[in-house]
């Protein structure tokens, strides 16, 4: 198949429609603006329906009422706005809706910059909204992998009933590659399948049937099996779906941790030191929660890695989760920054070369 | 033997939990009557209704209605149920919604839905007061009226007078109708459920935006009884917030 060259906000929101998403609901905010514009022209043409909100409370709250009819649906924003979206994340997650959340991250606190940032880490991966739950969080590094993921990401989403979050830092969005995009899912709601929709109960029908969307169990005891069920759905989920991607590993002296861009900073780093001959080697989470713990340790336990360098275009999100995953047996280094600036091929093979001297 | 009379099966056999002289269970029966009758008319399909819950006292509305039914964030509910319609445009979406819902939290999503003219119905709910978490200052709360939060009397000084929000929504391009009434009487009562069902029709018939406010009491935040507090609706309320159609785009049309 040809490759076309696509900016990754249009390629992500393609990938979305060809994934069957039909309802897109949405505010705009910079770096993400290209995707809401992108889709208000092609939502018509397959059919679909793209609405502008007056806030992101009031899109992902849209999200709540389409997901709940069954339908295939995606809201996207960045840092600001994902965190007035987090109350409508908690309470779908809650009612244990499927859905496609894309926060495109910038960076923070506050209103903090426009370019690009992983400061969202946390607030992905360890909830973002109130009470125990949980998104697959998917950090793609190139366009085509985020393209490939949002084409399997609404089947994780239904399958577990769990909304499904990008992060994706503001260059995943912004930058240009070629990429082979995939063909148009068919995608219709079927009732067998989502028995828990708003698709049509009427008085008479079996009770037990009548869909109630709804994330309220004012009794204890029924709160507490609800979340016995979102636990043990994020248990599953766990054992399955973590991915991640290892590179240089065999025999590295010094094991890098990155997720997104940051990786492939990294990525050429290690091309450059390695040839200059000093061994490093990348291991990426591309799915975030899952966090591949027991991978990352076990590729940390060969004899050959000295030491890891945790990077990040924040001030070290994802190290608490390396750390965890080495649990003290090894030493963790950490080299990144705030403010929006990535760090760079040169910034990261010095730091490797002042951890080999010891410095 | 005729039946004469029968209940709606729009409503479920749960106890309705209520207190002892709310106005809620009168209006949950004349939203369930309203579509019971445009089904039996004919002018509704049987199951295609979805009801949006609040945050307040209604809000188990959820186990009352016997439709699919949705719980929203509070004053999430005409967001929750733009996403609802828009996926499923030939079913009848109403949001049930009370006056610390609606008039404060979920001011810019009521307000949203009627600017962009959204085929969904509100029946508004407004007793004065927040009455799930007993009995604070509403948006709506008369000046001087004391509740737990605003023990001295609401003083206008301090925290402005009462919203009118039927007022204000009529002024929305978008809302095509919008009422305020009451079930403080049965003349009243009927006319509700007539409000109700004109609501549900316009939306059937694709017309736009209708919100059906009803003035309703809190015998147990207000301290009254139930007599006492209907007459407190009638000497206090209702002269505030005057009852009548404040925007009928249908009327105008014809």
């Amino acid at each position: 198949m040809a490759l076309t060259l696509m900016k990754g906000s249009e390629a992500i929101a393609e990938a979305a429609i060809r994934a069957g998403a039909r309802f897109f609901f949405g505010y705009p905010i910079t770096p993400q603006t290209e995707i809401p514009e992108y889709m208000s022209a092609r939502m018509p043409e397959v059919g679909g329906c793209f609405l502008q909100a007056e806030s992101e409370v009031a899109a992902i709250n849209m999200v709540y009422g389409a997901a709940g009819t069954g339908a295939r649906v995606i809201t996207s924003s960045s840092s600001p706005g994902v965190s007035l979206k987090q109350e409508g994340i908690s309470y779908i997650a809650g009612a244990r809706l499927p859905c496609l959340i894309l926060n495109v991250m910038r960076g923070g606190p506050g209103l903090g910059s426009i370019q690009a940032s992983q400061g969202d880490y946390f607030q992905g991966v360890k909830g973002g909204g109130n009470g125990d739950y949980h998104l697959i969080t998917f950090a793609p590094s190139s366009i085509q992998e985020a393209i490939n993921l949002i084409m399997i990401a609404y089947e994780k989403a239904e399958k577990y009933r769990v909304p499904v979050l990008f992060l994706a830092d503001g260059i995943i969005a912004q930058m240009m590659e070629p990429v082979e995009m995939p063909e148009m899912v068919e995608f219709h709601v079927d009732p067998e399948k989502k028995p828990w929709a708003a698709t049509g109960w009427k008085p008479g029908d079996d009770p037990a049937k009548r869909a109630v969307i709804n994330s309220l169990f004012i009794n204890t005891e029924d709160l507490s099996a609800h979340n016995d069920i979102l636990q043990a759905t994020y248990r599953e989920i766990e054992k399955n779906e973590k991915q991640w991607e290892t590179y240089q590993t065999e025999d590295a002296e010094i094991l890098i941790t990155a997720f997104g861009t940051v990786a492939r900073v990294a990525k050429s780093a290690i091309d450059e030191l390695r040839a200059e001959g000093v061994k490093v080697g990348l291991f990426r989470p591309i799915t975030v929660w899952p966090f591949p713990y027991e991978e990352l340790k076990a590729e940390a336990d060969r004899p050959n890695v000295k030491a890891l360098l945790d990077v990040e275009c924040n001030e070290g999100q994802m190290l608490e989760d390396v750390k965890l995953a080495l649990n003290g047996t090894k030493e963790v280094d950490f080299f990144g920054h705030c403010g929006s600036q990535m760090p760079t091929t040169e910034e990261i093979k010095c730091k490797i070369l002042a951890m080999k001297e010891g410095k | 033997m005729s039946v004469v009379f029968e209940k709606t099966s729009l409503l479920t056999d749960k106890q309705f939990h209520y207190c002892p002289g709310c106005n809620h269970g009168i209006i949950h029966r004349l939203v369930a009557e309203a579509i019971d009758e445009l089904v039996k008319e004919g002018k509704l399909e049987a199951g295609n209704v979805v009801g949006v819950a609040p945050v307040g006292c209604s809000v188990f509305a959820y186990d009352y209605f016997n439709c699919d039914m949705f719980e929203a964030a509070h004053g999430r509910a005409p967001a929750v149920g733009t996403g609802i319609k828009r996926s499923k445009p030939d079913t009848l979406v109403f949001t049930y919604q009370g006056d610390g819902d609606l008039a404060s939290i979920g001011t810019a999503e009521v307000v949203h839905a009627a600017h962009r003219g959204e085929k969904i119905a509100t029946i508004f709910v407004n007793n004065a007061i927040y009455g799930m978490t007993g009995g604070q200052m509403a948006p709506t709360t008369l000046v001087g009226q004391k509740t737990t939060t605003s023990p001295y009397g609401r003083d206008e000084a301090w925290c402005g007078a009462p919203i009118k929000m039927s007022e204000m929504l009529s002024q929305v391009p978008g809302a095509y109708y919008i009422e305020r009434c009451a079930v403080n009487n049965n003349a009243n009562i009927l006319k509700t459920k007539k409000a109700i069902k004109k609501a549900f029709q316009y939306q059937l018939e694709g017309k736009g935006y209708c919100m059906v406010e009803v003035l309703s009491t809190c015998p147990t935040n207000w301290g009254l009884s139930p007599v006492e507090a209907i007459k407190w609706l009638e000497e206090n309320m209702i002269p505030y917030y005057p009852l009548g159609v404040y925007k009928d785009k249908g009327a105008a049309e014809k």
